[in-house]
């Protein structure tokens, strides 16, 4: 049985956040009532023109340095031809041959190593608008109906080097340009709302191979668990069919979630001849090194420089840093509950344990946590100063989920101040030697195990409050008198 | 012959018109009559010259990202053929 | 009173001096359109309470004593093919047989702060594509200095509808000599701007880097008039200039004095009617008369000009009619069960021959595996056009060559679509540079009017209006009526 290697592009669409389109000023907020947002130019009404969007070339240079890209001076659109209900001309207004940016990289960390993702192509394009369909897909229905609302709004392409060899680089690679994203600023991606979309180009080849093979590119990818079971499946299927002696077909695939495989949506007709040419309707954009200079000194905190001051300012470690870096919501939240908090790593802790497994839970992300910064701060410093055992901080935890409330006032409530009076601390400690004495025998023959039994009988009387590194303290002792 | 009446209806094709069998041959002649005619332009050196995609020396034409309203509701739709919850009503997408 | 015979600027003095009414004015107009539009078929869509209301708007303003545009309160007819929000426009198509704008066009919008009055929509070749008016779904055009024969096209319906005093002015479009060739046809005025000079927001698409807006008029001053309104900058335009819009009309001056006219010899070549020819010459001899310098120049690379347009246009074009599918408007097939199929048999049905041609030699000549051969091709040797008129500048002011090497033609001629094309080579190439060019009445070849071409430098309308201007004042053309099948 030969060995096959994956080989995995990624197409991914960002939509700007921009307040108007791209060649109209509607607006491009989301979710109003279709045909709200719209004008003769993105409904292709006869006689209307386009007019750039100038924050649109800007978020593209942001974009194109902040993945390492040269950006180009001369810029051109071009019309890309073709016929579909969402488009409201019937062409796409992109670029074909001097896209906004090209070459750059992204560098992932799957396993210890860390690899370098090339990026081909950057450029900018106008989105087509929605289609709601009168049946559950687009295969059962038998009308539509078109909003042109989404229709001009602006997005850029993001075109990778076939550079990923596994669903987990594919699935790191995406992860982190989304952060990127987001840390610049020019785009919210939320995936389920399609603000951020991805493409995939999958093919393999055998290890002996010399050339890559044919890929398909497979669309309808709305999640990274759908990118990473995507891209699993189509290997399978693909390396099935070559060992059965058949050929991959250049084609385009649909991703179905529930079923969990792809179909091909090759119709009868042959493969798109996009018939590109110079969009006459536009003049050329020039970029000057003045303009480039400038977005580059406006340029965000990306996530690598902010790992780097988290673990510099804050003393993380490089794991944890980068964990908390990888979305600039986390980064953010940790920011400000840090605020609330000297202990840089225990907060870290919180937010890589606990806190992301109530996320995952609910399947929620950190916008939507509902404990504050603050709170959590205040938790977390809890713990430090000793008032609360880590263990019956989780509790608190519970709680503070529920309706956050300050969690000085649930410890409070429900009566979980740890004690750390050393009076009342030596009070339970002669008490309980007093109850114990086999335990005290055991101890003295040589089993340290007595002691750790204590420790539990007198956090059992205290309802779990006690200090156990005091109370440990005070035992030892007293056993050894 | 430049081009075939196969070859015209697949261009048909590529732009969602259809040419009736009965024209078909007409049509198709006189596609090749002013195909043939662009020859002429193959006598031309045309090497390391320009192509002008642009009439203007103009550059960097660029509006300022304010939204603005845009037309009514009831405008966008005033001359839709068909209307559906708010949408432009068509029939299925695909074939 | 004939008041149709007027041009604009007598009729602005008589309307300011209270001598006659806008309304009285725009009555005159809809009665001569009640006379003659049987003939002439000039129009599709009349607006005549909308246009009275306006006049009455008007004569209350001069009544105020306020001050008043030049075209305000006087009638003019826009090209159907211009944006007119609310009032329906078809650009001669089944396919917006029924479409009525939702926005005004630029130059519509210009035209209504200056408070002019728009008679109606006027014929033309569907979609702008075609040489005669013909190709006009709803019907044919009347040329009238002889109803048997063609106004030229595309801005047929304009043009006939000023010669017929059916309006005083009219706005046409040009992308290869559609506003140049039928003022040629019937003997009257028309310019076509430098490229950017006027907006195209709201001029349905033809073909984006050929397109221009310009008035057709029955003489000179009212041109440079309604170019003074129609002219400049716009943001929803990418491609229109912000080139500074100087007053047209005082580049009259009626002075060639040293003038250097460029005859340029490929356009007096074979192909060319012997007796057109001769109505040239005279005009040549005329303006060296008036003190202009005759200068031979050659533009090499002419001959090549028809078929380069003829990739280009179409290529851009079927692009731009594309959005013609039947989904947002416009005429849709409802028998169809699916969005492809409907889309196809709607175009099918919609458009006529002449356009779904184009749309298909647009598409092949952009298609994979042609592209270098043909679209590349055409836009380089675009590129050495422009290179042969900026030479030819170097030697002369103004280039003067004929509109149409011939002289209208009677309707449903029969000639192939190659050999219609093939009448437009000495328009088409002042498109595929960019330049302004006008066309204004020379002489006569049996009966039918002769236009001669004055092309100019980019921006420089002002010198081919002072040469147009000088040559109507020591001739009388301007002055004449059609005959009008003796109406």
């Amino acid at each position: 049985m030969k060995n096959y290697i994956t080989v995995v592009g990624l197409e991914v669409h960002a939509e700007l956040k921009t307040k108007s389109k791209a060649f109209c000023s509607c607006s491009t907020s989301f979710g109003s009532e279709p045909n709200t947002h719209v004008c003769p130019v993105c409904l292709g009404m006869p006689g209307a023109l386009p007019v750039l969007n100038k924050q649109v070339v800007e978020f593209a240079i942001r974009t194109g340095l902040a993945v390492n890209c040269e950006i180009q001076k001369f810029n051109k659109f071009d019309r890309k031809n073709y016929f579909y209900p969402d488009l409201s001309k019937n062409y796409q207004i992109s670029q074909f041959d001097k896209p906004i940016c090209l070459g750059g990289h992204i560098d992932i960390h799957v396993g210890k190593e860390p690899k370098r993702i090339g990026i081909t192509r950057i450029h900018m394009e106008e989105d087509a608008g929605k289609l709601v369909h009168s049946g559950s897909t687009i295969k059962t229905s038998d009308s539509s109906a078109v909003d042109y609302n989404r229709a001009g709004v602006p997005l850029i392409e993001i075109v990778s080097e076939p550079d990923m060899r596994s669903a987990a680089e594919a699935r790191a690679y995406l992860e982190k340009l989304k952060a990127i994203l987001e840390y610049i600023d020019v785009c919210d991606c939320k995936m389920q709302e399609g603000s951020i979309r991805c493409d995939a180009n999958i093919s393999v080849m055998s290890e002996d191979a010399t050339e890559f093979g044919t890929r398909a590119e497979i669309k309808n990818l709305n999640s990274f668990r759908a990118l990473e079971r995507a891209i699993d499946y189509e290997v399978e299927r693909q390396i099935e069919l070559i060992e059965d002696g058949g050929h991959v077909v250049q084609e385009t695939r649909t991703w179905d979630d529930a079923q969990g495989m792809t179909f091909s949506m090759r119709s009868k007709e042959e493969a798109h001849d996009y018939r590109y040419f110079p969009e006459p309707d536009l003049v050329p954009v020039e970029i000057d090194d003045t303009w480039i200079e400038r977005v580059k000194s406006e340029l965000p905190e990306l996530p690598a420089a902010r790992q780097v001051r988290l673990m510099s300012e804050k003393g993380l470690q490089a794991y944890d840093a980068e964990n908390i870096v990888a979305t600039k919501a986390m980064a953010q939240y940790f920011d400000d509950a840090a605020k609330h908090t000297d202990d840089a790593k225990g907060l870290a802790n919180w937010l890589l344990g606990d806190v992301s497994a109530y996320l995952n839970n609910e399947n929620i992300e950190i916008d939507k946590f509902p404990v504050t910064p603050a709170h959590l701060g205040e938790l977390v410093t809890l713990i430090k100063k000793g008032v609360l055992s880590s263990k019956l901080a989780k509790k608190v935890f519970v709680e503070m989920v529920k309706d956050d409330k300050a969690p000085k006032d649930l410890v409070k409530d429900l009566g979980l101040e740890q004690v750390s009076d050393s009076n009342e601390l030596q009070k339970m400690v002669d008490e309980t030697l007093a109850e114990n004495p086999q335990s005290i025998a055991d101890f003295k023959a040589g089993k340290d195990r007595a002691v750790g039994f204590l420790v539990g009988q007198i956090m059992k009387k205290s309802r779990g409050k006690a200090n156990p590194a005091m109370i440990n303290e005070m035992l030892l002792k007293k056993l050894k008198e | 012959m430049k081009v075939t009446a196969k070859e015209v209806r697949h261009i048909a094709n590529l732009s969602r018109l259809t040419v009736p069998d009965s024209e078909m041959e007409k049509f198709t002649e006189q596609f090749n009559q002013i195909l043939n005619y662009a020859d002429i332009l193959q006598e031309l050196d045309t090497n390391g010259i320009v192509p002008t995609p642009y009439v203007l020396p103009i550059s960097n034409v660029l509006r300022e990202d304010i939204a603005v309203e845009g037309v009514s509701h009831e405008d966008a739709l005033l001359n839709a053929p068909e209307v559906h919850n708010g949408g432009f009503k068509v029939p299925r997408v695909i074939e | 009173m004939d008041l149709y015979k007027n041009a604009a600027h007598e009729l602005h003095e008589k309307l300011v001096k209270k001598e006659i009414s806008s309304v009285e004015l725009t009555n005159s107009i809809y009665n001569r359109i009640d006379q003659v539009e049987d003939s002439v078929k000039a129009y599709l869509t009349l607006d005549k309470e909308n246009a009275l209301e306006q006049a009455a708007k008007v004569d209350k303003i001069i009544a105020s004593g306020e001050k008043i545009a030049p075209l305000a309160g006087i009638p003019g007819a826009i090209k159907d093919n211009i944006s007119t929000k609310g009032l329906r426009t078809t650009c001669s198509s089944k396919m917006l047989e029924n479409f009525t704008p939702i926005y005004d066009a630029h130059v519509i919008q210009k035209l209504r702060a200056d408070e002019t009055i728009f008679i109606g929509k006027t014929n033309m070749d569907e979609f702008a594509m075609g040489s005669t008016t013909e190709t006009s779904y709803f019907q044919t055009t009347h040329n009238p200095w002889n109803l048997e024969r063609v106004p030229g096209g595309s801005s047929g319906g304009s043009a006939a509808a000023v010669v017929a005093g059916e309006a005083i002015w009219s706005l046409g479009s040009d992308t290869g000599g559609s506003i140049r060739q039928p003022a040629s046809f019937t003997g009257c005025v028309g310019i076509k701007p430098t490229y950017g000079r006027v907006s195209r927001y709201g001029c349905v698409a033809f073909a984006s880097s050929l397109d221009q807006i310009g008035p057709i008029t029955r003489d000179v001053t009212d041109a440079a008039t309604v170019l003074n309104t129609i002219c400049g900058v716009c943001t929803m335009d990418s491609t229109s200039l912000h080139e500074e819009v100087p007053d047209f009309t005082k580049a009259l001056t009626n002075d060639v004095k040293g003038l250097r006219i460029g005859v340029p010899k490929e356009y007096y070549a074979a192909g060319l009617d012997p007796k057109v020819d001769g109505v040239l010459k005279k005009a040549l001899a005329d303006y060296e008369a008036m003190g202009a310098k005759i200068v031979d120049v050659s533009l090499p690379h002419t001959e090549y000009a028809v078929i380069t347009y003829y990739i280009i246009a179409p290529a851009e074009a079927s692009a731009n009619l594309a959005r013609f599918d039947g989904v947002r408007y416009g005429y849709r097939d409802m028998k169809a069960t699916s969005a492809p199929e409907m889309t196809t048999a709607s175009r099918t049905e919609g458009f006529g021959a002449e356009v779904k041609r184009r749309i298909m030699l647009g598409t092949y000549v952009l298609s994979s595996g042609y592209y270098d051969a043909y679209y590349l091709k055409a836009m380089q040797v675009r590129t050495l056009i422009r290179q042969d008129f900026a030479k030819a500048f170097e030697q002369c002011d103004v280039l003067l060559t004929p509109t149409s090497p011939v002289v209208a033609y009677p309707i449903d001629g029969k000639m192939d679509p190659l050999a219609i094309y093939l009448l437009d080579v000495c328009t088409i190439p002042v498109n595929l540079a960019g330049l302004p060019g006008i066309s204004i009445p020379a002489g006569f070849v049996d009966g039918m009017p002769v236009g001669m071409q004055l092309i100019g430098k980019v921006l420089d309308e002002e010198t081919i209006l002072r040469a147009a201007y000088a040559f109507e004042q020591s001739h009388d053309y301007h002055k004449v009526m059609a005959p009008l099948g003796g109406k």
